[in-house]
């Protein structure tokens, strides 16, 4: 079915380096010069996402945050219409503050304001946050270290440093739109990276485990590269349907799950297309340049 | 066309099917949900060190406790109180109608004083046997309190030097009420008014029952989910999990038609599955642990994807139906095997490294990864064995396969010539013996 798309993938390896060359250049300078938009999570501070009875304004809730020198704060309105100057939906962010201070600018809230429902408080420590990204960065290390200790295992070290490289690109390329578009990160960020982590090595394992085996059909006549590119289309099909299924389930979150899971989805979104590319057009190649060989060898 | 064999295949099918639109919500709605979904408090309190009070491994022990006689107080359903570390308590206070009220009350010192009209203390919540909210006179909220035996006997004592003369009763610092003592009391009996509401008192009484903490307690990290975003959280992941899996079982149907059903039918029992073992390892829902699931099921598809596609090469090689199966699962079980170990390396990291709800989402990919290797392996090759075998069609279109082209004779004369010895003797076999054969074919197989 894919046969009349065919096309040399090792022996493109230039175009596919390319794409990624670039976009990992945009995405770490985003990074240097941008840098990213670190949630409570990461920082620590507080956000109180409140529902009045009534309608109110900023104004009316900065001028009880001003009196708890909080003026500085991040109040958006939660309306439907964009030009509302007031809604009973409020999102309060502030910096770093001790729990019992937010207790009675809530307390003053309620008195000065309005009575209101809690639709989500949030608050945390600087420390916490601190811990958060040495998990994180913990966690993502340790993942790779498995995953080459793994594969070795199962395969061979060229194999593994392969599939780490694409694996490396993949979660900068999350970082990088993540930089680029400054989408707030929190913990959860964390769990969609490692699961990124773990999908996308599975697509470039099966890419390796077609290999593995033409390796061992391989006739002498033919070359590595077009063993390479026989074992990628041969898996073709398999890559498109599995990114097409995974890429249901996850665009199915993101547009249908809500907000508070929106940003969790969309680090997924792209790191399973990430996943996708690099399984599919750097992984083989990679390996090839690995053992030392050019394309078409 | 073989009646015994796709008889088998209706009954596990229509089994599977009606098993799952009875059982489904029922077992779904049996789990313990996160607090993301049902609303509530996940709170880190830390222990700090002042130069009155040491953090000591007992400290926060008793800290704990007397946390947790706290909670007790407040009648949740379910709450948790953990220690964490050297000095943490995490504690998770799921559908607390009061947030705030409560997260105030864990980390109150909440020592209590009696102190004379000089300041000298005379007696402490140590004292005291037992404090209740009460209706006092002229309707007043008041926390009754009542000590001890040593602690009566000191209140008598209190009394009685100070008749005419005020004494104060103060919680951390802070009077609570000053009255001036009318009589010596010996009842061991006491009462504290000027409480604004029941509530207020009922909570002073908790915090006097359960004692004072030995150490401070901060709060580190508070987050709060309202019931109405919980509701509404659960009912948008419930909506984009309908979704989800609509598409994917369409797109299973289209791709691969038989097999798809197949597929499909093996999904719904990787969902029970899931749902099943979640409950009995008393395992949290969050939300997502939800997304974990709509995930898990795109990759579980991912199997009888790689699966089906072996499948499908290996009737283009000329294969017929049967042995085309048979090889199509041994060699795809390899790969499946290799890549599904990664993602179960990634989640039990997270699970690790991971706290309240993400913990959540490594259980559950962890298992769905499981999970789904089983149902999508061997579930579906008996599934799909008993259709083959019922000798239904030999048109693989019937499998979504299109007839052999010309690029498969192509890739028959690559093959080496060892292998297709080997596809020829499992061919003989399954003939010889019949559908039992067929996982010893397998094992052979994916030993070479």
């Amino acid at each position: 079915m894919l046969d009349k798309f065919r096309f040399s993938i090792v022996k493109n390896y230039k175009i596919f380096f390319a794409i990624s060359i670039i976009f990992l250049t945009i995405g770490f300078g985003s990074m240097i010069m941008r840098g990213f938009n670190l949630g409570i999570d990461f920082t620590g501070g507080s956000i109180m996402d409140l529902k009045f009875s009534k309608a109110v304004t900023i104004t009316e809730v900065r001028d009880v945050l001003k009196t708890h020198d909080l003026g500085n704060s991040i109040i958006q309105l939660e309306s439907k219409d964009t030009s509302a100057t007031s809604a009973e939906g409020v999102l309060i962010r502030t910096g770093v503050i001790d729990d019992a201070k937010r207790r009675e600018v809530m307390s003053d809230l309620t008195s000065k304001v309005g009575k209101f429902d809690i639709q989500r408080v949030e608050n945390v420590g600087a420390t916490i946050g601190g811990e958060l990204i040495q998990q994180a960065v913990m966690a993502i290390v340790l993942s790779w270290f498995l995953m080459i200790a793994y594969i070795t295992l199962r395969f061979e070290f060229r194999f593994a440093i392969a599939a780490i490289i694409a694996l490396i690109i993949d979660v900068s390329v999350t970082l990088s739109y993540f930089s680029l578009l400054h989408i707030e990160m929190d913990s959860s960020f964390v769990a969609a990276l490692l699961t990124v982590v773990g999908y996308s090595i599975n697509g470039t394992i099966v890419v390796f485990d077609r290999i593995r085996e033409n390796l061992k059909l391989r006739r002498r006549t033919e070359t590595l590269t077009d063993m390479i590119d026989n074992s990628i289309w041969q898996t073709m099909t398999r890559s498109i349907y599995t990114v097409g299924t995974s890429l249901f389930a996850i665009i199915s979150i993101y547009l249908w799950g809500g907000e508070t899971i929106h940003n969790f989805s969309f680090a997924m979104l792209v790191g399973f297309s990430s996943g996708a590319y690099t399984s599919t057009f750097l992984a083989g190649p990679l390996w090839l340049f690995l053992r030392g060989k050019k394309a078409g060898e | 066309m073989r009646w015994n064999e796709l008889g088998k295949f209706l009954i596990i099918a229509l089994a599977i099917i009606g098993g799952f639109c009875v059982y489904i919500n029922p077992l779904a709605n049996s789990i313990k949900q996160g607090l993301d979904l049902q609303g509530g408090s996940h709170v880190v309190l830390q222990a700090v060190e002042t130069p009155e009070f040491k953090v000591d491994d007992d400290a926060v022990n008793r800290s704990v406790k007397i946390i947790e006689r706290r909670i007790n107080g407040l009648g949740l359903t379910e709450p948790v109180i953990q220690r964490q570390g050297k000095d943490r308590i995490i504690v998770e206070l799921p559908g607390v109608k009061d947030p705030e009220n409560a997260i105030a009350m864990l980390g109150r010192t909440a020592l209590m004083q009696f102190k004379d009209d000089r300041g000298n203390v005379v007696l402490t919540g140590k004292d005291l046997k037992d404090a209740r909210a009460q209706v006092g006179q002229g309707n007043a909220a008041v926390v009754g309190l009542e000590f001890n035996d040593e602690g009566a006997k000191k209140f008598a004592e209190l009394t009685a030097r100070n008749i005419g003369r005020t004494i104060a009763i103060e919680l951390d610092g802070k009077v609570l009420t000053a009255p001036v003592v009318q009589e010596a009391i010996t009842g061991g009996r006491a009462q504290i008014s000027g409480q604004r509401s029941v509530e207020e008192a009922e909570q002073l009484a908790i915090l006097l029952r359960s004692g004072s903490l030995p150490v401070k307690i901060e709060v580190l990290e508070n987050r709060t989910v309202g019931p109405t975003l919980g509701q509404d959280s659960k009912e948008k992941s419930i909506k984009a999990f309908l979704i989800g899996i609509a598409a994917i079982y369409v797109f299973m149907l289209v791709f691969y038609r038989l097999s798809g059903i197949v597929a499909d039918i093996a999904l719904l029992l990787y969902v029970m599955l899931l749902l099943v073992v979640m409950r009995y390892l008393g395992a949290t829902l969050t939300l997502p642990g939800i997304a974990g699931i709509i995930l898990s099921i795109g990759m579980a598809v991912d199997a009888n994807v790689l699966i089906f596609e072996r499948f499908k090469e290996e009737v283009r090689k000329g294969k017929t139906l049967r042995s085309a199966m048979a090889s199509g699962f041994s060699r795809a079980i390899i790969t499946i095997l290799d890549s599904n170990i990664t993602t179960l390396m990634a989640a039990a990291i997270l699970f690790y490294l991971g706290t309240g709800p993400i913990k959540g989402f490594a259980v559950t990919l962890a298992l769905g990864t499981l999970l789904s290797m089983f149902t999508a392996v061997t579930v579906t090759k008996f599934l799909l064995q008993f259709l083959v075998f019922a000798n239904f069609t030999k048109n693989p279109a019937w499998f979504g396969i299109s007839a052999p082209d010309a690029s498969a004779a192509k890739v028959e004369v690559e093959e080496k010539p060892k292998t297709e010895r080997v596809v020829r003797k499992v061919d003989n076999h399954v003939k010889k013996v019949g559908p039992q054969a067929a996982p010893k074919t397998d094992s052979k197989e994916a030993k070479k």
